[in-house]
């Protein structure tokens, strides 16, 4: 009996080892960012994008290394640092390798922190940060870190590709900056009033302030304070419901000028402004989709809206994530050797569907992308949002934007 | 001068917004003792059923029926569950009040969607009334002053010259005493809770174009809600009013002048840090009105709370 018993769980043993080693692995990634709650409608839709990313740049054309899969799995953090990180330790326990974030770049900060301690204290369960969002300056000066890496310009560099534009327009002699009061509110602000100054130095700043973000319910006062100061063009780095209300409450109290902004589009936001917004709203962002840059990038396009029927097609940056770490994994060979994966990421140069090239800068581990300033209009728009007829056409491009910017970025290296 | 004309309307306008929400949360208060969570939900309610009857039928027909339909549905929350849990406490009312909000944000967001829906506000009052020194006021602002104007005014005539506002003052009191005589108690309170809801919803179809309408839109002004009838008194109509005007004008005027704290400490006498950049001080000294201006009511509400606590008008005086 026993020998039977032995002989048949040894059997059993190796066909179990043998089928699990011939078994394509999921590499598993988790995105931690609003599901639910006030922000949700953005986070849900990046949760889309990267699925969407992750069937149509890597699982449907075969995987990456032996066949291996991604598989993203969404965590909702409620844009709570403190809910994130729990999040972290429970994906790192769930196997997780990669993390996905951009929601807030506080929460990013905290990110950083956290995974910096953690890589340090278990290097055998390391994981990388991948930001598609969070674009606070200091995640890749001050703040940076050998772990995290950023796909979207950071507002920096969207604000110097941004005056360069604005520095061409000899009609525009007087600004007005107006920002959310927290740290990339006040980023821009300063970006702002530097490069100007720099740029253009007969530009005059009419005036410089910041609200508390989410709590001013009428911007009339601010739109009327904006008005009567006499300023030509706006620049606001304001998102959701303050982007939704500043924005309405500048055409509204008759301000003509150009408003530039980074985050006027989507969420309804697009359809909202409808109209009114044709000839004064800007947006400075990457990811070309009118006109489309490619004939793959209109099908890649073309391919999300069918998955997700209603959705808006707003990231374009999400496919360079999902392109960029698989090409790094392909690469260094391994999954799961996050160093070796983090090393063939930066330096990586590789093309990019929606114009232009991607190349992740080693020394602060931002991603060097063509950033461009693009207009909200219903003119030559085939990939529109918000079900509106109203989308966003480029309308002035800035190849490789930052690609040799300043950094004070010193990063601890493993 | 006339800067000062403009911002008086336009706090004004937000004053009275403001007192559409609080004047049914503070008589519900007076009725249930217990601070209603779901007030602002009532609120996110009208917007949206605002919303969706103006795509069929217009605005107007919108704002008439929208409000009805959610003080039917509020009168019936009241007589089907706030009822049934009152028996059990004020903690448990509490938590029912929160509990249904919750259900209300995430039914709005299962049938309308997670973004903003374009509420947009009417042709027929989409144009600028007058203008005073080139600031034009929308026609929509003055029809948003009417329309609360005319609220406030038909409430207090209803509550003061009426005989059945006469039952419900009593009965808001004395609600045992009411029932001895001979009043369906019961039934008033659920009127009551009823109409307190139509108003929220009122404000809702009112505010929905000009606000946005949104998932997101009751927990925005679910805070300052209460800020409102904290300062003004639980329980008194005047003391709404009166809070709402208040914190009206404050956060307009104060988002108007971008005067420093600076400006203020150094007239009253404190000097200025000589070293700015290193001071520990610094960024205190560089704070400006119009940056803090949306949470002086906040301020305000702390301050009545230590020197006043029940609020500047007292409960029963209306």
């Amino acid at each position: 009996m026993n020998k039977t018993k032995k002989s048949v769980l040894s059997a059993l043993t190796a066909l179990m080892l043998s089928t699990t080693a011939s078994a394509a692995d999921t590499i598993k990634i988790a995105f931690i960012d609003p599901l639910s709650g006030p922000f949700a409608a953005t986070g849900e839709n990046a949760f889309h994008l990267f699925q969407y990313a992750v069937d149509a740049v890597v699982n449907d054309q075969g995987g990456v290394l032996d066949g291996d899969t991604f598989e993203i799995v969404g965590l909702d953090n409620k844009i709570s640092a403190t809910e994130t990180l729990i999040h972290l330790q429970t994906a790192i326990d769930d196997g997780v390798r990669y993390i996905v974030q951009g929601q807030s770049s506080g929460v990013a900060a905290a990110l950083i922190d956290a995974i910096n301690k953690h890589n340090r204290r278990n290097p055998d369960q390391q994981v990388l940060f991948l930001n598609y969002a969070a674009v606070d300056p200091a995640l890749t000066n001050d703040a940076c870190s050998f772990w995290h890496f950023s796909f979207d310009a950071n507002s920096d560099l969207k604000m110097d590709a941004l005056t360069d534009v604005i520095a061409d327009s000899p009609e525009l002699t007087s600004a007005y900056l107006i920002n959310q009061d927290y740290s990339f509110g006040r980023a821009v602000a300063a970006s702002a009033t530097s490069m100007l100054a720099d740029k253009r130095p007969d530009i005059t700043i009419a005036g410089d302030e910041v609200h508390p973000i989410g709590q001013v319910k009428d911007f009339t006062p601010y739109a009327r304070k904006i008005v009567s100061s006499g300023a030509d063009f706006v620049i606001t780095g304001a998102w959701g419901a303050d982007m939704y209300g500043l924005g309405t409450s500048l055409i509204a109290n008759g301000f003509t000028g150009p408003i530039y902004t980074y985050y006027a589009a989507a969420s309804g936001i697009t359809a909202g402004f409808g109209e009114a917004g044709k000839g004064s709203l800007f947006i400075i962002a990457e990811g070309q989709t009118n006109p489309p840059a490619s004939d793959e990038a209109e099908q890649y396009v073309a391919g999300f809206k069918e998955a997700f029927p209603g959705e808006n097609f707003t990231l374009a940056r999400t496919s360079n994530v999902i392109r960029m770490l698989a090409a790094a994994i392909n690469e260094a060979g391994t999954a799961t050797d996050v160093v070796a994966v983090a090393n063939a990421l930066e330096g990586l140069e590789i093309e990019n569907p929606f114009g232009g090239t991607l190349y992740m800068r080693p020394d602060n581990h931002q991603v060097i992308q063509d950033v461009h300033v693009m207009a909200h209009t219903d003119e030559g728009v085939t990939n529109s949002l918000d079900g509106s007829p109203y989308g966003l056409l480029v309308s002035d491009s800035i190849v490789a934007a930052g690609r040799d910017s300043a950094t004070t970025c010193e990063m601890d290296r493993p | 001068m006339d800067l000062i004309l403009v911002n008086l309307i336009d706090g004004l306008v937000t004053g009275l917004l403001l007192f559409m929400l609080s004047a049914g949360l503070t008589l519900i208060f007076s009725m249930m003792g217990v601070l209603n969570f779901a007030h602002a939900s009532f609120y996110m309610l009208g917007a949206y059923f605002g919303y969706q009857i103006s795509q069929y039928m217009g605005f107007w027909m919108a704002l008439l029926f929208a409000p009805i339909i959610v003080g039917i549905f509020g009168a019936g929350v009241e007589r089907y569950g706030l009822r049934r849990v009152h028996q059990h406490g004020h903690v448990a009312e509490l938590i029912f009040t929160f509990g249904l909000a919750l259900l209300i944000e995430e039914a709005v967001q299962f049938f309308w969607g997670k973004s903003q829906v374009p509420f947009m506000v009417p042709e027929a009052l989409d144009f600028a009334l007058f203008s005073i020194s080139g600031n034009a006021i929308p026609a929509y602002k003055v029809f948003m002053i009417f329309i609360a104007i005319g609220i406030f005014a038909g409430l207090l005539y209803v509550l003061t010259k009426t005989r059945i506002g006469m039952i419900i003052q009593a009965a808001l009191s004395f609600p045992r005493t009411v029932e001895a005589l001979g009043h369906n108690v019961p039934l008033i309170f659920m009127c009551v809770f009823g109409v307190g809801t139509a108003l929220a919803a009122v404000a809702g179809v009112i505010a929905g174009p000009v606000l946005g309408t949104f998932p997101g839109m009751a927990f925005v002004l679910g805070s300052i809600v209460f800020v409102t009838i904290v300062i003004g008194g639980l329980g008194s109509l005047w003391g709404a009013l009166f809070a709402s005007l208040l914190i009206g004008w404050m956060t307009t005027f104060a988002a108007s002048y971008n005067v420093g704290l600076a400006d203020i400490l150094t007239a009253i006498g404190i000097s200025k840090p000589a070293d700015m950049a290193n001071s520990p001080w610094r960024d205190f000294w560089q704070i400006t009105l119009s940056q803090i201006g949306p949470i002086l009511p906040y301020l305000l509400m702390v301050l009545t709370l230590i020197f006043r606590p029940h609020g500047l008008f007292r409960k029963g005086g209306l």
